[in-house]
């Protein structure tokens, strides 16, 4: 192997990786709230919800949960706007994270609640809870605190996957190392650098969302 | 120009849905050998091998596929040889496979309880004993389910594949979009593909789950 690895680059182009690791940032967070308050009422619908909406909510999760990310990427970007749908990459790649977040903890927080006990449904109306009172104290924080872990994990895999939103010309950070070694023509140390921003990030957002964790659900209540 | 009718699309797609299933099978299989490798690495007694197993698990889990299937197909490219993208996707869908399935495995030989492996070692087994006749076999009934969902990761991963020019069904469906300008059916269709390749795999996962009951047995 006769290749000298050349990292000069990085000096030169150091604010083309910062604004990258700024859009993938801002698409995870807005990703993450959303998509796991979407996720939280589809599993609404489909736990306690009308009758009539636990389908629709079934095949929208069971859609999502089957196709890969960058189809469904594909589909928003360039498939909306033949009903007339149009939006600009951000706003798609957005979407599609939401979308896909959105499925996947939707499953998540339904098995939280599916492992509350029935008798605590007939605690909380036993002490003049109303239904949405029931369903947010009783059900829902413990539920999310039983599954906030899985949550998390979801979310850092949602964020990893968005290196795909590159594709339809998002300027995340795999679209920062791509304009990189398009320029430099140091397509592995480009991609190798990214990687390691990538792995800071996973390993940052992991800890955030521990100590989130920590601050959300203070008091240990669920065994 | 010529026309497209619906038929010709799906025809192409379906095609293309070979090598989709192809590249699966393929990591499926070279990623649980690798995996195999890694769990004893993983659970084994050198401290040097569990330092090795949980750094390659933190590296493959904590970056983006698509970046592993960059840096495996420029990396490969640094020896001087003309990499073909099949060669580089299946590396790259093998290792991040590996990966996933020493993890779910760990999980699956830790939730045997300890006193199995203190009644074993109380009947005189070797460590390879243990594991051929009291470990393995229960942990293998654990594992199904959720090896069986994690095969539907693989093949929505190998989506991805074609973002380094692997010839799939995603691939084949900006090829198809870019002969047709039909986004909106073509992509349709491939989802519906992929939701049929996919959908069988999900659904035992759960129906294997319910049957082997494993969640509640050891209570």
């Amino acid at each position: 192997m006769t290749y000298v690895f050349d990292y000069e680059w990085v000096f030169e182009y150091w604010p083309v990786l910062l604004k990258g690791i700024g859009i993938t940032v801002e698409l995870t967070l807005v990703g993450g709230v959303l998509g796991i308050s979407l996720g939280v009422f589809c599993a609404w619908v489909r736990s306690l919800g009308p009758t009539w909406a636990r389908p629709v909510v079934t095949a929208y999760v069971e859609m999502i949960r089957n196709t890969p990310f960058l189809i469904q990427l594909f589909f928003i970007f360039f498939g909306l706007p033949a009903l007339g749908v149009r939006m600009t990459e951000l706003q798609a790649a957005n979407l599609a994270m939401v979308i896909n977040l959105g499925a996947y903890s939707c499953e998540i927080v339904r098995a939280g609640i599916q492992a509350t006990h029935a008798g605590q449904f007939e605690a909380g109306a036993s002490l003049g809870m109303s239904r949405i009172q029931t369903f947010w104290y009783v059900v829902l924080v413990p539920a999310l605190q039983r599954i906030w872990p899985a949550l998390s994990s979801q979310v850092v895999i949602v964020m990893l996957g968005s290196a795909a939103v590159s594709q339809i010309a998002a300027e995340d950070l795999t679209f920062a190392a791509n304009f990189i070694q398009s320029r430099t023509f140091r397509a592995f140390e480009a991609y190798f650098v990214s990687t390691l921003i990538y792995l800071a990030l996973a390993i940052t957002l992991r800890q955030l969302l521990r100590g989130l964790g920590w601050t959300l659900f203070p008091k240990r209540t669920v065994r | 120009m010529n026309d497209f009718t619906t038929w010709d699309i799906v025809r192409n797609l379906l095609l293309a849905a070979r090598w989709t299933i192809l590249l699966s099978i393929v990591s499926f299989i070279g990623g649980s050998a690798v995996a195999g490798l890694l769990l004893l690495l993983r659970i084994g007694k050198s401290k040097a091998g569990r330092v090795f197993a949980r750094t390659y698990i933190e590296i493959f889990q904590g970056t983006p596929l698509l970046m592993q299937l960059f840096l495996a197909f420029f990396g490969l490219g640094l020896f001087g040889v003309d990499v073909p993208a099949w060669l580089a996707a299946g590396l790259a869908l093998i290792l991040w496979t590996a990966a996933f399935l020493t993890e779910i495995w760990r999980g699956c030989v830790e939730s045997v309880t300890k006193g199995q492996w203190e009644a074993s070692s109380s009947l005189g087994m070797g460590y390879l004993q243990q594991m051929r006749y009291v470990i393995l076999p229960q942990a293998l009934r654990v594992a199904v389910p959720p090896t069986v969902g994690f095969s539907v990761q693989v093949v929505k991963g190998t989506a991805l594949t074609s973002i380094i020019g692997f010839v799939e069904l995603s691939k084949a469906g900006t090829m198809v979009t870019n002969a047709t300008f039909e986004p909106f059916t073509v992509y349709g269709v491939v989802a519906l593909i992929y939701f049929a390749l996919c959908w069988p795999l999900s659904k035992s996962s759960q129906i294997l789950e319910r049957k082997l009951n494993v969640a509640h047995r050891n209570h």
